[in-house]
């Protein structure tokens, strides 16, 4: 019996929502009465034997060059062979972009029942049953697995790091990856900007901010917080914002520890995509806005106004 | 090269969420189901493009649900595809569900089955990784663009903070998101010539169920909003800082 944590890594280094399937992963072995194990695919800079202190008691790598870029096919048939390799009988995943494409592939080569988008530690005290978001956050399913293995994908940014100081044993595979059908030709990554689906804090603008020319209100402070940007689905539409950062129903869905919401009226669908935000902020001029409704804290007032002067605010108190 | 195209039946996305029986069933009474927004603007759209453009022979549509689910494949034969098959189960499991599919892609030998990034209510994101794997062909999620290039697709797929360009052989599964196509509005002609499109419905095959739901609840109501003056904003600073300790 053990538990065994997929870790996912992007040019040599681990992913903060992996990090958090670590530390879940490490308490569900807790839980269990067993140990955790990690398995981790490509070219790592980073030292594993220090993933000890996220809960990993050993560490399986396959230092191969052709598995720094996934193909679901290939990672899945690697990652079941380890699993019953340790007798896994729960395997991690965070729910992030390769996490969505390998669980699934796992699920059936194993015959292990998966829940994906888990927000809990599983519930052992009657069988196995995980708690995950439904109806695009706006519910939680308590979702029972009824298969000796288990494959739990984590969402990110619902369950915190925890360390200790602890030191894993790493240990390399000596496995040949099967041939990948999937040829990657070309790799785009915004540099420099902290990527929406892994930021704490996230400040967002809607058709309220008026035009692009205006945006410095939401991209100023968000250097400021060391923060995301993001805005509603209308503002990406018209072009005012690239794409990738429109979150909702059919963008994005996000749980930051802290969402400002800035002139973006707060309809339905918007809120499908960041309810899950720990604190939300809105500022909008108009009272009746829905926003409001979903927020935690608020400024009923004029962003061209009152916006100027939060960001001399957070200034202030940044340079201490 | 035959294009299959998952299609699956939500709650519209305005819906009341509510529950009942001891919260282990959705109150569906008046709620408006959809077709999955995902599976319709994305999936069944650029199938209907890779058709016009003459990269598809065919477009057909399947569906795992109840008699219910209908209404819900007939709106999408008015979007296009020629054909649909309903395979008879309201089981949720997407396992069982996966099998359902991979049933029926096996049956028809599509060179691309295409499914949506996820169900808005079940949120899975994983029946298109499942089919793959039980057809032991590639997946690509998430993707937001795709082309065709011989008996190759060229898919753009969003990853960490970027996007990806794979070439992968025919056939293989994928799931589509925002990108892939713009959203159409069925005519009056394919409303009607969907009355007449051919829709096979079906006895599921014998799957196993890996998962059951046990219960359901709503996220507790939030506290209410504390508003600040908008002539002090600096105070709103101050609470999310000390207060929230959210920076
Ligand atoms: C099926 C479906 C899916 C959808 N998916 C998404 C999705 O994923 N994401 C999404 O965002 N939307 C989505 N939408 C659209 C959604 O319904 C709303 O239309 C959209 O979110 C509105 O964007 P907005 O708030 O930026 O613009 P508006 O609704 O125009 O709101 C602008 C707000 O700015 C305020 N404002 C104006 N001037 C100022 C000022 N000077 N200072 C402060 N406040 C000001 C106004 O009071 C208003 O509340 C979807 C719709 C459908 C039907
Ligand atoms: N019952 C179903 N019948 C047909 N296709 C489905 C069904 N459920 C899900 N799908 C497809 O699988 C995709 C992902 O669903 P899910 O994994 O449940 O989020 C959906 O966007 C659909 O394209």
């Amino acid at each position: 019996m053990s538990v065994l944590i997929f870790l996912d890594q992007s040019e040599g280094q681990i992913k903060k929502s992996s990090l958090e399937a670590a530390s879940y992963g490490a308490k569900v072995a807790e839980l269990m009465g067993t140990s955790a194990d990690a398995i981790i695919l490509g070219t790592v800079n980073d030292d594993l034997t220090a993933l000890g202190k996220y809960g990993i008691k050993k560490v399986h790598t396959i230092k191969n060059d052709s598995l720094n870029s996934l193909d679901a096919q290939v990672f899945a048939k690697i990652i079941a062979d380890a699993a019953t390799a340790i007798n896994a009988n729960v395997v991690i995943f965070s729910n992030n972009f390769n996490g969505k494409a390998i669980a699934p592939r796992l699920s059936v080569r194993l015959k292990a029942g998966l829940v994906s988008g888990a927000v809990a530690l599983p519930d052992l005290s009657n069988g196995f049953v995980v708690r995950k978001n439904v109806f695009s956050g706006k519910a939680f399913a308590n979702v029972s697995i009824t298969t000796a293995v288990k494959i739990i994908s984590l969402n990110p940014n619902s369950y915190s790091i925890v360390t200790t100081d602890a030191v894993a044993e790493v240990v390399e595979l000596a496995v040949t990856p099967g041939t990948s059908k999937v040829q990657v030709t070309a790799t785009n990554k915004i540099v420099g900007e902290v990527p929406l689906s892994e930021a704490e804090i996230v400040v967002s603008g809607g058709r309220g901010l008026k035009g692009p020319e205006n945006w410095a209100l939401v991209t100023d402070l968000a250097k400021l917080l060391g923060a995301a940007t993001a805005c509603s689905r209308p503002v990406a539409d018209i072009g005012w914002r690239p794409h990738h950062e429109h979150v909702g129903q059919t963008g994005l869905a996000i749980a930051p520890n802290l969402y400002f919401a800035i002139g973006i009226s707060g309809a339905i669908q918007h809120l499908a995509g960041v309810n899950r935000s720990k604190v939300i902020v809105v500022i909008n001029k108009d009272p009746e806005a829905p926003f409001f409704k979903a927020a935690d804290y608020g400024i009923v007032g004029d962003a061209f106004e009152v916006m100027p002067k939060i960001i001399e605010a957070v200034k202030k108190l940044k340079q201490g | 090269m035959k294009i299959l195209v998952c299609i699956s039946k939500t709650p519209d996305t305005t819906a009341k969420i509510a529950f009942t029986d001891n919260n282990t069933k959705f109150v569906a009474d008046g709620v408006q189901w959809i077709i999955n927004p995902y599976d319709e603007w994305y999936a069944l759209v650029r199938a209907l493009e890779l058709k016009e453009a003459g990269l598809a022979e065919a477009i057909h549509l399947v569906t795992v649900g109840a008699a219910d689910s209908e209404p819900i494949i007939r709106k999408a034969l008015a979007l296009g595809g020629e054909e649909a098959i309903r395979v008879n189960s309201d089981n949720h499991d997407p396992f069982y569900i996966a099998s359902q599919i991979a049933a029926v892609a096996k049956e028809g030998n599509y060179g691309l089955v295409f499914t949506g990034k996820e169900t808005i209510d079940y949120n899975g994101s994983s029946i298109g990784g499942m089919v793959a794997e039980l057809l032991d062909m590639p997946y690509v999620s998430l993707a937001t663009k795709l082309d065709l290039e011989g008996d190759s697709a060229i898919i753009v797929r969003e990853i960490e903070g970027g996007e990806e360009t794979d070439k992968v052989q025919l056939p293989l599964v994928v799931s589509c998101q925002k990108g892939m196509a713009e959203q159409r509005i069925p005519n009056m002609k394919g409303i009607m010539g969907a009355r007449s499109k051919p829709l096979k419905v079906i006895e599921p095959v014998a799957a196993a169920i890996l998962t059951t739901v046990v219960s359901f609840d709503l996220p507790p109501a939030k506290a209410g909003v504390k508003l600040v003056s908008p002539e002090n904003p600096e105070e709103l600073v101050r609470l999310l800082h000390e207060e929230a300790k959210a920076f």
